[in-house]
């Protein structure tokens, strides 16, 4: 069950952010933040190892004692954080693994709406166009915060 | 299977319609008359130009929206020369159902692509006849290049040109930041 989910894109500012227990958001904020951090030295380290399988899910990123923070590098270099609750021991590896690839699936949906702008943020905005594909982002990862999926 | 032409004609058609709305507004447009100002001539050119690149601008939004979705399930990109592997062969299958035929490396971050038999000009002619015609039919694929390439993270300019049809020629340059 995920806490916190956000998009970064390959500028490192955020395109999507969004948390479920709304107060105590910029906790989050900052958690997402330093994982970039680490994101980056992983990709680099892959870029210089010369090993043939090169994996676009990053896996834990770092451990804190409430939180596990995991990643995921898309090819076009945006960047998923999930933030998922350390109490929670059920979640294993492929439970997180097919949570980033709907994550992945959906981004795809939404950049393939003609009315987005690369770039844009991901946000359901008062124009009809944008919301549609940009909504069911959002209940997407509503969905992945109610239960594991 | 039908599918591959059911591009074909509607790029044609795309063609077509942008090329029409010159400053002689061909059957089926309702466009008017383009004003650029100048002359008839300066007022054709500018019209003519713009055309061309609204056709690749097209191409390009075409372009980044595949290059999110073809690499999907593809393993991270390592190098330049991987992502250009990936245009040669999977892009160039998805779009137009056959691999491009070749691909050559000049120094300095510039590749030049090759296709012997262009799916979107093989209808049209073999040899040298339209010769003048062929590059509005390569600018929307020009844009598709572009876009890919920037969702990929390389900021490139690509131009095209025919020798004889359906041959032509891709030219990615790679801007240096």
């Amino acid at each position: 069950m995920a806490v916190c989910v956000a998009v970064i894109a390959k500028e490192n500012y955020p395109l999507y952010i969004r948390s479920t227990p709304t107060e105590n958001e910029l906790k989050f904020h900052y958690m997402v933040h330093t994982s970039l951090d680490v994101v980056d030295e992983k990709v680099s380290a892959m870029g210089k190892a010369l090993v043939d399988q090169r994996e676009l899910y990053l896996g834990l990123l770092y451990p804190t004692e409430d939180y596990k923070v995991y990643g995921y590098v898309t090819n076009s270099k945006v960047k998923f954080v999930m933030v998922v609750d350390s109490s929670n021991t059920a979640l294993r590896d492929n439970e997180i693994r097919s949570m980033f690839r709907k994550l992945h699936n959906s981004y795809t949906d939404v950049m393939c709406n003609p009315f987005y702008n690369p770039g844009d943020r991901i946000q359901s905005s008062g124009n009809l166009g944008i919301s549609l594909s940009c909504r069911a982002f959002d209940t997407m990862v509503t969905s992945m915060m109610i239960q594991v999926c | 299977m039908a599918d591959a032409v059911l591009f074909e004609f509607l790029h044609t058609e795309m063609v077509a319609e942008l090329w029409a709305q010159g400053p002689d507004p061909g059957p089926g447009v309702s466009a008017g008359p383009r004003r650029v100002g100048g002359g008839s001539e300066g007022r054709d050119e500018k019209g003519r130009k713009m055309n061309l690149s609204v056709l690749e601008g097209m191409g390009f939004r075409v372009g980044q929206a595949l290059g999110e979705r073809l690499p999907q399930e593809t393993l991270a990109f390592r190098e330049e020369l991987d992502v250009l592997r990936f245009l040669c062969r999977d892009l160039w299958v998805a779009v137009f159902q056959k691999q491009m035929d070749g691909q050559r490396t000049h120094h300095q971050g510039t590749y030049v692509l090759q296709d012997s038999s262009f799916p979107l000009l093989v209808p049209m002619a073999s040899g040298l006849q339209y010769l003048e015609e062929a590059p509005k039919f390569l600018a929307f694929t020009c844009g598709l290049l572009r876009g890919t390439l920037s969702t990929l993270g390389i900021e490139s300019s690509v131009t095209a040109s025919t020798a004889a049809l359906p041959t032509c020629k891709f030219q990615v340059v790679i801007q240096q930041p």
